[in-house]
């Protein structure tokens, strides 16, 4: 199957996708990895008048500012996979993002086009909600900054306004004492996820809990964080596995998620209460050793 | 911009000026045609497949700059100013004296699919051409991959013949002898039976 016909422009700025998009319409589509547009375009889900092709603005190599990873709209999959820079300053990304697609997949797709997409499997799309992540876009009436738990609306659907595009995605640097945690439950590698969780823990000087923050991917019409409760529970304890086992259960009580033809919506509650447990065991003792593996990896190799 | 006609007879086509396999080549092309619907309908690039057209099977894997990605997902429009490499190209990027003399004859074979006859790593082929490019990439980033970085690599390449166990044993043997020295990075000419020649 083939896409319909469509114009295409190839712009060089994100003001020029503004105009573009503002002048074409309803009818005028972002372009980016294309590694989610383009099969709906082949399946004819979607129909664009107008293509606004944003490749040629490229993105920036990430980079820390201040206590902010800031990594580009356009940072490809690969990048969040490989750059030493992400493995040691952002781990959880460049350790989800290895969930994510296939090898072509990751060399097209990008972080802003899975932000923008909103999959409710998007690994990414749960960090950014673990992670506290930030969203800067750029519209006709100018940028603003949007937190991801403000982003996620429903099925494929954001909080992004018309001809609004993602241009940079701003993420915390995990501080000292952070640890960091992702499960994920796929039918085979690099398939959607059939559930997926992804946690962070801020632990104290004696050991005990500060912060903790727990996502869902797979579980709901969207990506989501887990009830406050739930992960409330947390602060204070040293994470022991009954402590665990119980936040878990309440994360999963507050979801229904909805059966389709790879799993049921009880069975995906039961993996993610599951996923929920592991996901933050990994990310207790990851605090408690002050470090992380991906960080160890690229501690000997600086940005390339 | 223009009212040429494309392969297909249907107007509103322009002109575009890819690279593909080191030569500058032009097509006249609706901007929504994807770039495996010219690699391979209009340039005749057989290798470039049509699987699934939804960047799952790897039929259609071509490099863009040296990275493989599914040419059913990109279009034509983007693909100008990009180095394209398909299968039949891919000899010529061994870049040796071998290489050229061999082209000279017309027929040459990559190491890395002299590795793929060698170990018995096809059986129909439909999957080959996409499953040896994206080896190829990876070989190139990694030297030597481990056994699991090639499943890991390969998992989006599905080949629905040989069960995976060859291939990894290809990749793997062209990996090993390209680490080890230059002459597995030769090109060397085939038979018009395609049996390997000595
Ligand atoms: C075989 C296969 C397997 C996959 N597996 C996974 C997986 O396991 N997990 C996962 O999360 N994803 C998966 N994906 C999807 C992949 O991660 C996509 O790259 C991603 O969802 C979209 O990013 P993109 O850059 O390709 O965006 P595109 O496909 O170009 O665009 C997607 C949508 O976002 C909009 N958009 C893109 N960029 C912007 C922007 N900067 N600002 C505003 N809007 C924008 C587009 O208009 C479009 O509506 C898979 C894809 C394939 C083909
Ligand atoms: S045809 Fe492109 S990946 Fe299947
Ligand atoms: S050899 Fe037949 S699909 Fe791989």
């Amino acid at each position: 199957m083939a896409s319909v016909d469509f114009d295409y422009v190839a712009v060089s700025s994100y003001q020029e996708a503004v105009e573009a998009l503002a002048r074409g319409g309803e009818e005028a589509k972002v372009l980016a990895g294309g590694q989610s547009l383009v099969p709906m375009m082949n399946l004819r889900l979607v129909r664009p008048e107008l293509l606004v092709d944003l490749n040629p603005i490229g993105a920036a190599p990430p980079s820390v500012n201040g206590s902010t990873l800031v990594l580009g709209g356009l940072t490809r999959h690969r990048t969040l996979l490989e750059t030493a820079t992400v493995r040691r300053h952002c781990p959880l990304l460049a350790e989800a993002v290895r969930y994510v697609g296939n090898a072509r997949v990751r060399n097209r797709g990008t972080l802003g086009g899975s932000l923008a997409h909103a999959d409710p499997t998007s690994e990414l799309g749960a960090c950014a909600l673990a992670l506290g992540a930030e969203i800067v876009v750029q519209g006709p009436s100018g940028s603003r900054t949007i937190p991801a738990h403000e982003l996620f609306v429903s099925y494929l659907t954001t909080s992004l306004m018309p001809a609004e595009v993602v241009t940079d995605v701003r993420v915390p640097v995990k501080a000292r004492h952070e640890g960091w945690g992702f499960a994920e439950m796929v039918r085979r590698t690099s398939d959607l996820a059939i559930a997926a969780a992804a946690a962070t823990v801020v632990l104290e000087e004696d050991g005990t809990a500060r912060h903790v923050t727990l996502s869902f991917a797979g579980v709901a019409e969207r990506v989501v964080s887990a009830e406050d409760d739930a992960v409330r529970s947390l602060v204070g304890s040293t994470g022991d596995d009954r402590a665990l086992g119980s936040a878990a259960a309440g994360a999963v009580a507050a979801l229904s998620p909805s059966s389709d033809v790879h799993a049921s919506g009880e069975y995906r509650r039961r993996v993610a209460a599951v996923l929920a447990r592991r996901a933050l065991r990994s990310a207790f003792d990851r605090a408690a050793e002050g470090t992380s593996d991906a960080a160890d990896g690229a501690a000997d190799g600086e940005e390339a | 911009m223009t009212t040429d006609r494309d392969v297909t007879g249907r107007e509103g086509a322009e002109a575009y000026t890819l690279r593909v396999n080191g030569r500058e080549v032009r097509v006249a092309a609706r901007p929504s045609r994807s770039l495996l619907d010219v690699l391979h309908d209009d340039l005749g690039l057989g290798e470039v497949r049509y699987g699934c057209g939804e960047g799952v099977c790897g039929t259609c894997t071509v490099l863009v700059d040296g990275e493989a990605v599914s040419a059913c997902l990109m279009f034509v429009a983007q693909a100008e100013g990009h180095e394209i490499t398909t299968l039949s190209g891919l000899a010529s990027l061994a870049g040796d004296a071998a290489a050229t003399e061999v082209h000279a004859r017309g027929r040459a074979l990559h190491p890395l699919q002299q590795s793929f006859l060698r170990n018995g790593a096809l059986q129909c082929g439909f999957c080959t051409p996409g499953m040896i490019l994206a080896a190829h990439a990876l070989v190139e980033r990694v030297g030597q991959p481990t056994r699991e970085e090639v499943a890991y690599e390969l998992v989006g390449n599905l080949c629905r013949c040989t069960g995976y166990a060859k291939i990894f044993d290809a990749v793997a043997e062209y990996a090993g002898a390209a680490a080890d020295g230059t002459r597995a990075r030769h090109v060397e000419p085939v038979s018009d039976h395609g049996s390997v020649a000595s």
